[in-house]
């Protein structure tokens, strides 16, 4: 059987952190939204800051910066609404980023073992080589069950 | 027939339910907890006359059991339990259908709520045990704490075993305060 490798453009969102270059699939992203009133509240899950109120919906801010960087993202800090899917279903979550996001198209190619497991994909965008994040293997939660081998996706690869 | 009498059909709204929670402080964070779960509030001074010392605890947030009638209650330090800095509390809420005391700063009200969100599943430390939920009293996010998740089970058959153990003793008069 010939393997063959599809390479679809899709829309990511890029975000810049601390002068690094990210993107996110943009089908998960919902909004970027002006810095609001944070609440925070005890809790013991590491990189969650508090939450915010957005539409009614109650949203958990992951300073994700902070695993990407090593550091928290203090300046122009906008939060970018995204959908995050849990072991329960799909909520929002709300990432700091800088202002500066912009909506761009591209191919992405999947991640190797070379990657960290945050990493979804790459791709190449203006000479500069982009991570795609998996916002459910950076962000705290648990993970969405995976299918049984039987019934996953086969890919298909096309030279 | 008066307009303001007549039923749509199929309109089967209930009254919204609505439950009575108590905010009270612990530092500087507020909580709420459901009114019908306290069973009794004393402050920290008419406690003490009831309060022993466990000597020997090895869950470090129990440092006290109160006697109420011919039950006994394990004391649980609100700040320890939220690994919060040590404050000074001046409440005890005495909790219904448990064997927990639990010791806070002041209760700044009553609120009524008619919502409560889950926790989001972004939280996945031991808050999944202090809260119930969160909710939204005047624009504010509060957690509404779970009564139960002041102390497990195991907690509690290790204080048991503490209790059994002999490791409790009454209150100095001089010191008597179990803050």
């Amino acid at each position: 059987m010939n393997a063959t490798l599809e390479v679809v453009a899709q829309s990511f969102v890029l975000l810049h952190l601390g002068g690094r270059r990210f993107a996110l699939s943009a089908d998960i992203v919902a909004e970027l939204v002006q810095p609001g009133r944070v609440f925070t509240f005890p809790h013991t899950t590491e990189n969650l800051e508090g939450v915010l109120v957005r539409r009614g919906h109650i949203v958990p801010i992951c300073d994700f910066a902070r695993r990407l960087l090593g550091a928290r993202l203090t300046d122009n800090r906008y939060y970018l609404i995204a959908r995050r899917r849990f072991s329960l279903g799909i909520e929002w979550i709300a990432l700091p980023v800088t202002g500066q996001c912009e909506l761009i198209t591209a191919e992405m190619l999947p991640a190797t073992g070379d990657y960290a497991p945050h990493v979804a994909g790459w791709l190449s965008h203006e000479g500069e080589i982009v991570e795609v994040l998996d916002l459910a293997r950076l962000t705290p939660g648990p993970l969405e069950e995976t299918l049984p081998a039987s019934e996953s996706t086969p890919i298909e690869i096309h030279p | 027939m008066n307009p303001a009498t007549q039923t749509v059909p199929g309109d089967y709204r209930q009254p919204r339910r609505t439950e009575q929670v108590i905010l009270f402080t612990v530092g500087e964070h507020l909580f709420a907890i459901a009114a019908d779960s306290i069973a009794e509030i004393r402050s920290t001074d008419s406690l003490a006359g009831a309060a022993m010392e466990l000597t020997n605890s090895t869950v470090p947030k129990v440092r006290h059991t109160a006697q109420r009638g011919r039950s006994s209650y394990f004391v649980v330090r609100a700040s320890l339990h939220f690994r919060l800095p040590l404050t000074r509390p001046t409440l005890v809420f005495i909790l219904r259908q448990t064997r927990i005391a639990v010791l806070v700063d002041a209760i700044e009200r009553m609120a009524s709520i008619s919502k409560l969100s889950a926790l989001p599943q972004a939280f996945c430390g031991e808050e999944r045990q202090w809260y119930r939920g969160l909710t939204l009293i005047d624009d504010r996010v509060v957690p509404v704490v779970n009564p139960m998740g002041f102390l497990s089970a195991q907690e509690i058959a290790i204080l048991d075993e503490a209790v059994a153990g002999g490791a409790v003793e009454a209150l100095p008069e001089q010191e008597s305060t179990i803050v």
